[in-house]
């Protein structure tokens, strides 16, 4: 048995997590990018549009996230794509976090007052320039609190795509433990990681949502 | 694709889906209970109880549910507390749960008037009495709506526990995989379950909480 000690332990979770930390960036810029599109389709004028968006955003949210993880991870290749941990890890949290974005986001556009869309169409802007510049800055900003909210549960869900083999914290912390046998301070050690993470973006939100109802 | 696996397999996947069924039942009970005591006494409480209760919200609320599963299934027995995985997989869901509905039952009791603790202390009604039958109910009438999508989220949450063993829904999914080699059509098959399991879900807790709550439950 190799001896660990804490500060051999501690190094090596915080090495890991570099990578939880890596993919959750990389999911909520992913996840925003589509999420806007999917957003595009919810506040369509088109009907089926809106259905089709509507649809994708329930079946995101009403199947278990380790469930899209091994969809994408067994079903990308099946489309004869090779693929490995991180970009199953990458496109299954991006998709997960779209659906949950544009659902926030649409609260945004749809809190806003109509007279706003009339507003941009009496001044003669287009749909796509009301959209980039009346309705979406106020939309993203009125629903800041639950966005930064929805990233600290992005961030706690990484550790889900330890399941499917992508070498994050808790990865590595399965393995340390099973090196170590001390998962009391093993796993204590991890969540302490991620509160560390999580902890000052709660703060954050819980923040922004008092400026919000303060107006 | 190929489903001719599928037939087989109808027990096995019914099975698991019980579990994760009885999972969310035992959850859903024992949550609400936890979250009413813990609401109420960070309400009522002594200060110490009090803030002992905000850090445990803060702490389950700002980790990973895997992670919590992990402690309490692998490291609770360094301190001798062994326990089975389905009770160390329903008190982890438990215990998160809380977290979440503690808030959430507390935002409803602070939405109810003062006015009707005050109207109940002058009819002569005990502390206690005034808050099982006066202020409980309508908080509970207030937060129903987001008390039913936490169950909703917790059940979808409780795929995670067949990393523990638990023979749920997820864990017979795996079981099926490693034996048909049909790993992406299973897990197809097994997503669309929980998804009928999630709408059905929601479907009940409405009409449920129509029947016990009065109506104007949405």
């Amino acid at each position: 048995m190799i001896e660990f000690t804490l500060w051999d332990i501690v190094r090596n979770l915080l090495l890991a997590a570099r990578w939880t930390v890596l993919l959750s960036l990389a999911a909520f810029v992913g996840g925003a990018l589509v999420g806007i599109a999917v957003l595009f389709f919810r506040i369509s004028e088109n009907k089926w549009s809106r259905r089709i968006a509507s649809g994708y955003i329930a079946l995101f949210q009403g199947t278990p996230l380790l469930m899209q993880l091994f969809l994408m991870f067994f079903g990308l290749p099946m489309l004869g794509l090779r693929i490995e941990p991180w970009t199953a890890a990458v496109l299954g949290l991006t998709f997960f976090a779209s659906a949950y974005l544009a659902e926030i986001w649409r609260s945004g556009v749809d809190a806003l007052p109509l007279g706003q869309w009339d507003a941009g169409a009496s001044l003669g802007l287009h749909y796509l320039q009301e959209l980039r510049l009346i309705i979406l800055p106020q939309a993203f900003a009125i629903t800041r609190a639950p966005t930064v909210g929805f990233l600290v549960q992005l961030i706690k869900s990484t550790a889900l795509t330890s399941i499917i083999g992508f070498e994050e914290l808790v990865r590595t912390s399965n393995a340390i433990n099973n090196a170590t046998f001390e998962p009391f301070k093993v796993y204590g050690l991890v969540a302490l990681i991620f509160f560390v993470l999580c902890f000052p973006l709660t703060q954050y939100a819980r923040r922004l949502e008092k400026q919000a109802a303060g107006h | 694709m190929a489903f001719g696996w599928l037939p087989g397999a109808v027990g096995d996947i019914a099975h698991g889906a019980a579990t994760t069924i009885l999972l969310i039942a035992v959850t859903t009970l024992a949550g609400t209970l936890l979250s009413i005591l813990g609401a109420a006494g960070r309400r009522n409480g002594p200060a110490l109880l009090r803030r002992a209760i905000g850090w445990y919200v803060e702490v389950m609320r700002n980790t990973p549910f895997l992670v919590q599963l992990f402690f309490i299934f692998f490291g609770l027995p360094s301190l001798g507390i062994r326990l089975d995985p389905i009770l160390a997989a329903m008190l982890a869901m438990t215990l998160n749960m809380a977290a979440y509905t503690i808030e959430i039952v507390g935002a409803g009791l602070d939405a109810v008037p003062r006015g009707q603790t005050e109207a109940a202390l002058a009819l002569g009604l005990r502390p206690r009495q005034v808050f099982i039958k006066i202020v409980l109910p309508q908080a509970l009438k207030i937060i129903y709506p987001a008390l039913t999508s936490q169950i909703v989220i917790m059940m979808l949450e409780s795929a995670v526990v067949s990393q523990i063993a638990v023979r749920e829904l997820t864990y017979e999914a795996d079981m099926l995989q490693a034996r048909t080699f049909r790993s992406f059509e299973t897990y197809f098959v097994v997503t669309l379950v929980y998804l009928l399991m999630s709408m059905a879900l929601r479907r009940l807790l409405v009409a449920g909480g129509r029947r016990a709550l009065g109506a104007g439950v949405s």
